[in-house]
């Protein structure tokens, strides 16, 4: 059967680049990194390289890097890390609806614990109004955590304007920034980001890695407390492997970016238009332009997107509906009814994210399998006869009304 | 598949047989705040015994989440019917909508010929009446008919019951022969979504309502005593009326309307038939006037003999050839000839 994936915001293959370089650190150079003999000293050469090249991503100084096990723990260190190195200056959170859990979640937990809380809406383009942003802000606002770019739609924020207002005000500005990494350019500096959080599996290096920027100056507190790993700000024996996998991918996600995201939008957007022309009601969830270019959330109404995902998988087709980390949950989207688009429409949602291995042969095949699937659940679809003018089939309830 | 080993070993035989299987789950029950809850049915660890199993048979799986249905038409339903002052069946309801008909879509949805489930009852093809009959598990135990009265026509030609004619303990012969490691596993007994058999909490928590307090009384309405809420009681209990009297005092009645609970002996319990709604004939379009049968007025329930006589709206009237103790409005009654389910509806009042 063919294998088409297209669901890299929820993951990425390695790259066999990255694989070749953090193979040694599973093999020879096994030696831990603070170690003062032999064994050592490769290790240790490698986090330097890696830092450097991650550095290079976010064009940062080497020192202003973290490197951690994965995103979700890059935004509890962020929020958790400077509320509490904070909270004697105030206690009010900025964030948005459309955020990942990982942010979501932190900050519903800190509202627990006495914090508040501001989450900023999005409009049917699932963009934030930057005016929200402003009018949001308190004396005691000490964190604004907004994501780069949206897991679910591609969304692309205003993070340049948000960095602005934050500076201005002595407020630490944290960005989730795992979907924008590698995809489009960002730059720390001019963006004025105190923190900002990756992930390397969503760049073609394995789970079990990410890194975090940290602003030189910027206080935070640790979440995990041992060693003087990291500059005392994440304790724990180096995931050397890891380290050495997603400095590779920061270095060729740099070298490839211009290139690659050019050929993914294209891809995209002959995705777009192919299904859009031989499927009716298909409606784009997110912005047409603001937004990354491997990203396309289609709604096609009267379906449930599970069912969509199902029989795609069948075909071989990996997609998603929604983000992966909610799949299983009863709610939609929460980015999509945040959007304000109906249950009905969002139930119905996919999300196709391209990547480094997607061709046009692939796209081709899935704008040939997927609108047979449509078709046949909206045949078995009472609502989308009824609205499409068609008699639906309703023979069956107005038996039992005949008494 | 639910994890267990019915529904296991089913996958497991029709895969044997050369069937093409797909495993679903379904996700039926969020059990918010409470990561520490293990065991009871449809868990997240329930789902993944069942993951296991369809890796083991190199079968795809997916699970699919129908927390809304199973909310309105299983838990709401269960609590609504506790206020009529029935007592629900959220196990019917839960096959009746969830199985075989929201699930039932999902399999046409993916262009499944069948839907098989680990049931123990069987489904034949009568060629002379041109239709599908019900019959009870072969393992008199075991059987499971009674849960299915609601199929229409149309669901049986589309169901399979793998293990119809093979005894529980046959099947987990054979689950040890696949090497299912879920093959000891215990039957699930509990209602899935209350942890434990604490249902009254649930209702209580799901209501609001802690405490409603009404008059406990005899037949005749002389006051008895007090109870502190109507669905904490099923009729025909005995034990925990919470009354002190001379003689076994027995449920006989449950008066929501009037939020009184009526109490009597045990002959008082006694019913020579009742009204059911909503019946559901599966060996024929309708009985012409009366019928024979045999009526299980709860699963457990040796069966009784009586007459059936549609009354007209979906209903009938049941009269037993003996008194039955505990009818009870909210379960179902089912009707046998033999081996065979002819039909079956839910029961509104006792006669």
């Amino acid at each position: 059967m063919k294998r088409i994936y297209l669901d890299h915001n929820a993951t990425t293959s390695v790259h066999p680049e990255v694989l070749d370089a953090m193979l040694p650190f599973l093999k020879e150079d096994f030696g831990n990194p603070s170690s003062i003999h032999w064994a050592g000293r490769n290790p240790k050469k490698a986090i330097d390289k890696a830092r450097e090249q991650v550095a290079y991503l976010f064009n940062c100084d080497v020192s202003e890097i973290i490197f951690t096990s994965c995103g979700s723990e890059g935004d509890n260190l962020a929020i958790k890390g400077t509320v509490e190195a904070k909270k004697d200056k105030g206690s009010h959170i900025i964030t948005t609806k459309v955020e990942h859990p990982a942010v979501l979640n932190t900050c519903k937990y800190l509202e627990k614990t006495g914090f508040e809380v501001t989450y900023l809406d999005v409009d049917s383009y699932g963009m934030i109004d930057i005016e929200q942003v402003k009018s949001s802000i308190t004396p005691k606002t000490i964190l604004i955590s907004i994501m780069f770019a949206n897991n679910e739609t591609g969304v692309i924020f205003p993070v340049e304007e948000i960095g602005k207002i934050a500076k201005g005000r002595n407020i630490v500005f944290h960005t989730d920034a795992v979907q924008a990494a590698g995809k489009i350019p960002f730059n720390v500096k001019k963006l004025n980001i105190d923190i900002a959080v990756i992930s390397g599996h969503k760049l073609y290096a394995p789970k079990g890695i990410g890194a975090t920027y940290l602003k030189r100056g910027v206080r935070l507190t640790p979440l995990i407390h041992g060693g003087h790993h990291e500059r005392n700000r994440r304790a724990g024996t180096e995931n050397v492997a890891g380290i050495a996998a997603i400095g590779k991918a920061c270095e060729i996600a740099v070298r490839d970016m211009k290139d690659e995201s050019e050929r993914l939008a294209v891809l995209r957007d002959r995705l777009h238009k192919g299904l859009a022309e031989k499927i009716p009601h298909v409606k784009l969830n997110g912005h047409p332009e603001k937004r990354l270019p491997n990203t396309l959330n289609l709604s096609f109404e009267f379906v449930e997107g599970e069912s969509l995902l199902l029989n795609l998988d069948m075909k071989g087709v990996a997609a998603s509906s929604g983000s992966a980390c909610t799949s299983g949950s009863l709610e939609p989207s929460h980015v999509l009814v945040a959007m304000g688009i109906p249950h009905e429409v969002s139930h119905g949602s996919l999300r196709f994210s391209l990547g480094k291995d997607n061709t046009a042969e692939d796209i081709d095949y899935v704008i040939d399998v997927l609108p047979p699937i449509v078709e046949r659940m909206r045949s078995m679809s009472p609502l989308y006869e009824a609205s499409t003018g068609k008699a639906a089939n309703i023979s069956f309830a107005a038996d039992n009304c005949k008494h | 598949m639910s994890g267990g080993v019915d529904s296991s070993t089913a996958a497991a035989l029709l895969k044997e047989q050369g069937y093409d299987v797909i495993g679903i789950s379904m996700k039926l029950w969020d059990y918010p705040d409470d990561i520490n809850r293990f065991g009871g049915c449809c868990t997240l660890d329930d789902i993944n015994d069942a993951r296991r199993v369809a890796d083991k048979l190199d079968i795809p799986f997916y699970v699919v989440n129908m927390e809304d249905v199973f909310s309105k038409e299983v838990v709401d339903y269960f609590v609504s019917a506790y206020l009529k002052g029935e007592t629900p069946n959220p196990c019917l309801k839960c096959n009746q909508i969830l199985k075989f008909e929201t699930l039932l879509k999902k399999a046409v949805e993916l262009e499944a010929d069948y839907l098989a489930t680990g049931h123990y009852a069987r489904i034949v093809y009568n060629d002379l009446s041109k239709r599908y009959k019900l019959l009870k598990g072969v393992d008199k135990d075991k059987d499971q008919s009674y849960f299915l009265f609601t199929m229409t026509q149309e669901q049986m030609s589309k169901i399979m019951f793998p293990l119809g004619s093979l005894a529980k303990s046959d099947v987990r012969v054979h689950a040890r022969r696949f090497g299912l490691k879920i093959a000891e596993k215990k039957e699930s007994q509990d209602i899935c979504f209350v942890s434990g058999s604490q249902y009254h909490d649930f209702i209580a928590k799901m209501t609001g309502v802690y405490e409603n307090s009404g008059d406990i009384v005899d037949r005749d309405g002389n006051l008895l005593g007090k109870h502190s809420g109507l669905y904490k009681y099923t009729i025909g209990q005995r034990k925990g009326i919470g009354i002190a009297a001379g003689k076994p005092q027995y449920v006989v009645d449950i008066d929501a309307k009037n939020n009184r609970l009526v109490v009597g002996s045990r002959y008082d319990a006694f019913s020579d038939g009742l009204i059911a709604r909503d019946i559901n004939w599966i060996s024929m379009v309708s009985p012409e006037l009366q019928m024979d049968v045999e009526s299980k007025i709860r699963y457990r329930h040796k069966g009784v003999k009586s007459v059936v006589k549609p009354i007209g709206e979906g209903r009938a009237e049941v009269e037993f050839f003996s008194p039955e103790c505990a009818v009870t409005p909210g379960q179902a009654v089912v009707f046998y000839k033999g081996e065979e389910v002819t039909g079956g509806g839910w029961i509104e009042r006792r006669l």
